[in-house]
């Protein structure tokens, strides 16, 4: 079942031309990695799956991008709805100056909810989901800027799930992070699988390699090669994509 | 060469040092003069039992506000204020000698004839055998300073120096001034850091550097000409000038300061902490709230600690709106003093080296330290950044 | 449950475009004031301002006439002045940036600096009385107002200075060092000249903030009235903004002064426009041409 189609995307900087024509399905409850070069556009892709490039100014995009079967860039799409279903983490850990529960409570209340019960159990359903119930049951009240680095992007994590979305966008979710806090946030990445459709761009080809179902390469502002992880990473269709995932260049 | 460069270096803790010896050493002065005027005694008839007077209810004798002994702990009985210039009432010109060289005796005959009396005259008229009781002359004592109410620098014989009034007259129209300002001075912060366009900021950070250049004098006069009028006309006050427009006045001048220094502290806030909290689905505005407002408010706390200091300190524009009366603030459409407006306003009359010079200088003093502690916690508000919980 | 879920949206966009709307009402409001301020001051100043008001000195106890000698004391306080910090703030401020490398002394100096910028203006009028005027025996001068006002600007220079060595890349230092050239020379042939268009843009500020303000020269050299001129450096000067205060609140007749004052007032305006327009035109011109070379 298909989540996330894009078609014809073309999008501008200014006079920046950064991604030329993508046409690209995701399915549901998958996890699609993005791979390629810095400024090859994947995180500039994915950013446009929530609209958070809304806010770049003189920007300018051509094309449709449907998320279950609404075009998000249509008259009608509440930016703020769609975010609350499209959630994204990013690459640095960057949790707001509260305590860790109103940090995972913060996307719940902004959207209204005032049931502090609910909240509660929202709040600690995300922390396990995230794997981190465990380490902060006991200092939830405690500031989120206390956690250490890999705990507080798990801490983003479970911020993201509380909103109940079904799209997790993540840009480069483990590259500000310890190799042991890596592979925390990649399993849990593989737990989520079940109930999210994930998409994740990464600088880390193992990583792509080790989490994804598929994946996408983008070089120059165009995709690539977009297939079956294992196809691209033993026997891509492609010179380019052979050459950057043995490591040539990049 | 490089011992000059590093000279010039210091030169501000030079400069400052310097200020403080001699703010310092002039303010200090102040506690070292006499509470009656210099070269002036006061004396009453050798049976009143009273021994001291102290200086507030000196003056309040001399204004009737005290008129019977037993209120300064004597017996029940009118009291008989004495001037110098009275001496013609009570003599008749051959008593007092053709070149006035009986006066002394006069005046010593005049203190013992009446028990009722409390003269004040120079003290160079004080005879060898003064039938009377010469008050002894206290000093002036910082409780006295800073505890008394009355700032009546020049009345006679008791001159007052009460620093309370002015210096709740400044904390008074400088709060004012920044309760005003602040809604206003966010609204621009946030409007310049959040929402304006990047060709609208670049109209608009100049037009607010062209209202921090204005000169106070200008605004002072702007408050005088149009603010005064106004409040007088609205609130149908008997005059305008009152602590209200002098708050506008520095709210007005406060303003290029808070919103600077909140807009500079509301674009640290990381692009990825305002990004996600969009992510979570949180609209513009509650993101500013939630997120961006807690994240800055200790630049915020230091534009609003600076707004305060600088209308602390602001001498010119105050003192040409706000009336300049020295009494305790009760409300704001009523005449106050501030300390600066009171320097300015005195040092020109007060002479060299007399108690009310020296209590002027004092007043510079009360006001350095306040700028310099309010200067030093803006540097210990900004340090604070990133350490808080909300 | 979508029902709820649009009610609330729809909520939320509510709030946030009231609060963005007082907002703009609140940013308009202050833009206003200012144009309200400027606007009031050039209608009515303009009525006066004339080749005579600039020119003559104030007669018939300051109702008429002009402003002239106001304008030449301002001039002789601001040129004094910058004479003065000039080279002091420039030499302090290359230490800063250069010199002190001890990390606790340059915190002290710092906070030191700090906190002159932020003592009140008529502080520093008391403190040139009790130093320049009394202890010094300038007596009220332009020599004495030069100095009070040249301190006042002191850390403006001091920090413009800095942040203009500050922003030359270490690259120019290590290049000039390694052609064998010493630390002075390297500051002086290479640092300076780059960093020159910043000073000079700070120093233009700080003539700007001399000419506007009136405390600190109350009790140091500011006349009442003059009829003529200043011949030397301990002669008392008449200057603009004090002449403002003075017919503006005292004097024999204020309603017949005020055409007079409204004409000073916008003079003083005039000047400080002028010396803004002037540092953002250096500022542009300086910003392109380091560019483009």
């Amino acid at each position: 079942m298909i989540n996330i189609s894009a078609k014809n995307v073309d999008f501008y900087y200014g006079d920046f031309h950064a991604l030329k024509n993508i046409n690209l399905d995701i399915e549901k409850n998958s996890v699609t990695a993005f791979i390629g070069p810095s400024g090859c556009g994947k995180s500039t892709f994915l950013r446009l799956l929530n609209r958070m490039n809304d806010l770049i100014d003189g920007s300018k995009l051509m094309g449709d991008i449907v998320i279950d079967g609404e075009n998000i860039y249509g008259r009608q799409t509440e930016v703020v709805e769609l975010r609350k279903k499209v959630g994204m983490v990013f690459q640095k850990p960057n949790p707001f100056p509260k305590s860790i529960f109103e940090n995972v409570a913060y996307g719940l209340r902004v959207n209204g909810i005032r049931d502090s019960k609910f909240i509660e159990q929202r709040v600690e359903e995300s922390l396990k989901g995230a794997a981190l119930w465990d380490e902060v049951k006991d200092k939830l009240k405690k500031s989120a800027f206390e956690l250490s680095g890999g705990q507080q992007q798990r801490l983003c994590i479970a911020r993201t799930m509380a909103v109940s979305q079904q799209i997790i966008l993540m840009d480069e979710p483990a590259s500000a992070l310890d190799p042991i806090s890596t592979s925390k946030v990649e399993d849990l990445i593989y737990e989520l699988k079940r109930d999210y459709t994930i998409v994740i761009v990464t600088h880390n080809m193992q990583q792509a390699a080790r989490v994804s179902d598929k994946t996408a390469f983008f070089y120059l502002g165009e995709l690539v090669e977009y297939d079956n992880t294992d196809k691209i990473f033993t026997a891509p269709s492609k010179e380019a994509t052979q050459n950057y995932v043995t490591g040539r260049f990049g | 060469m490089e011992k000059i460069l590093m000279l010039s270096g210091f030169i501000t803790s030079f400069t400052i040092i310097l200020i403080v010896i001699f703010l310092f050493r002039e303010g200090a002065e102040l506690f070292n003069s006499s509470n009656v005027e210099e070269g002036y005694v006061l004396a009453i008839n050798n049976n009143n039992p009273v021994n001291k007077i102290n200086p507030e209810k000196i003056m309040d004798i001399f204004d009737a506000e005290i008129t019977n002994w037993n209120e300064v702990g004597g017996v029940n009985a009118d009291i008989r204020v004495f001037r110098f210039s009275d001496i013609t009432k009570y003599s008749t010109p051959e008593e007092l000698g053709s070149n006035f060289e009986n006066i002394p005796e006069v005046l010593s005959n005049i203190v013992s004839a009446h028990p009722d009396i409390i003269a004040y005259f120079p003290e160079h008229y004080v005879a060898e055998d003064f039938k009377g009781k010469i008050l002894a002359n206290g000093k002036i004592s910082p409780a006295s300073f800073f505890g008394c109410t009355k700032w009546y620098p020049t009345a006679q014989p008791s001159p007052q120096f009460g620093v309370l009034p002015l210096f709740l007259g400044t904390l008074w129209v400088s709060i004012a001034a920044i309760l005003i300002a602040l809604p206003f001075g966010m609204a621009v912060a946030i409007y310049l850091a959040e929402l304006a366009g990047s060709r609208l900021r670049k109209i608009l950070k100049p037009i607010i550097e062209l209202l921090a250049g204005i000169p106070s004098v200008v605004y002072g006069f702007f408050g005088l000409v149009v603010i005064v009028p106004l409040i007088q006309k609205v609130f149908g006050l008997p005059v305008g000038g009152t602590a209200l427009a002098g708050a506008i006045i520095l709210a007005i001048m406060a303003l290029p300061t808070i919103i600077t220094v909140a807009e500079d502290a509301i674009r640290t806030t990381p692009r990825a902490m305002k990004e996600s909290s969009l992510a979570l689905g949180a609209t513009h505005w509650q993101t500013i709230r939630k997120v961006i407002l807690p994240y800055s408010v200790s630049g915020i706390m230091a534009a609003v600690v600076l707004g305060i200091g600088r209308a602390i300190g602001e001498t010119m524009a105050v003192l040409m709106v706000t009336g300049n009366a020295a009494v305790m603030p009760k409300s704001l459409v009523e005449p106050i003093r501030t300390i600066p407006a009171t320097i300015a306003a005195e040092l020109g009359e007060a002479p060299s080296g007399g108690a009310h010079y020296q209590a002027l200088f004092m007043l510079g003093c009360i006001l350095f330290l306040l700028t310099l502690i309010i200067s030093i916690s803006v540097e210990f508000i900004a340090k604070q950044k990133h350490k808080q919980t909300i | 449950m979508t029902d709820n879920n649009s009610k609330i949206s729809r909520n939320k966009k509510m709030t946030q475009n009231i609060a963005f709307w007082s907002f703009r009402i609140l940013s308009i409001t202050v833009v206003g004031i200012l144009f309200w301020i400027l606007g009031f001051i050039l209608v009515n100043g303009a009525k006066v301002i004339s080749w005579d008001f600039l020119t003559q000195a104030p007669t018939d106890g300051m109702t008429g006439g002009g402003i002239f000698p106001a304008i030449v004391g301002t001039l002789c306080l601001m040129l004094g002045s910058v004479i003065i910090a000039f080279p002091i703030g420039v030499m302090s401020g290359i230490y800063i940036s250069e010199y002190a490398s001890n990390n606790c002394l340059v915190k002290v100096i710092r906070i030191m600096t700090n906190n002159l910028s932020s003592v009140p203006s008529i502080v520093f009028g008391l403190f040139g009385m009790a130093l320049f005027v009394n202890t010094l025996g300038f007596g009220d001068s332009i020599i004495a107002g030069s100095f009070t006002l040249a301190l006042l600007v002191l850390p403006i220079v001091i920090r413009t200075t800095e942040e203009a060595m500050k922003s030359i890349h270490d690259s120019f230092r290590v290049g000039s060092l390694a052609l064998g050239a010493t630390k002075l020379q390297t500051i002086w042939k290479v640092l300076l000249p780059m960093a020159f268009p910043n000073i000079i843009t700070g120093l233009i500020l700080s003539v700007g903030r001399v000419s506007g303000e009136t405390a600190p020269i109350l009790f140091t050299c500011a006349a009442y009235f003059l009829p003529k001129l200043p011949t030397s450096i301990f002669d008392q000067v008449m200057a603009l903004p004090y002449h403002l205060y003075v017919i503006a609140t005292s004097g024999t007749d204020i309603e017949a002064a005020r055409p007079m004052a409204y004409g000073t007032a916008l003079v003083l305006i005039g000047i400080v426009l002028i010396i803004n327009l002037i540092a953002n035109g250096l500022r542009r011109y300086f910003g392109n041409k380091v560019k483009t070379s």
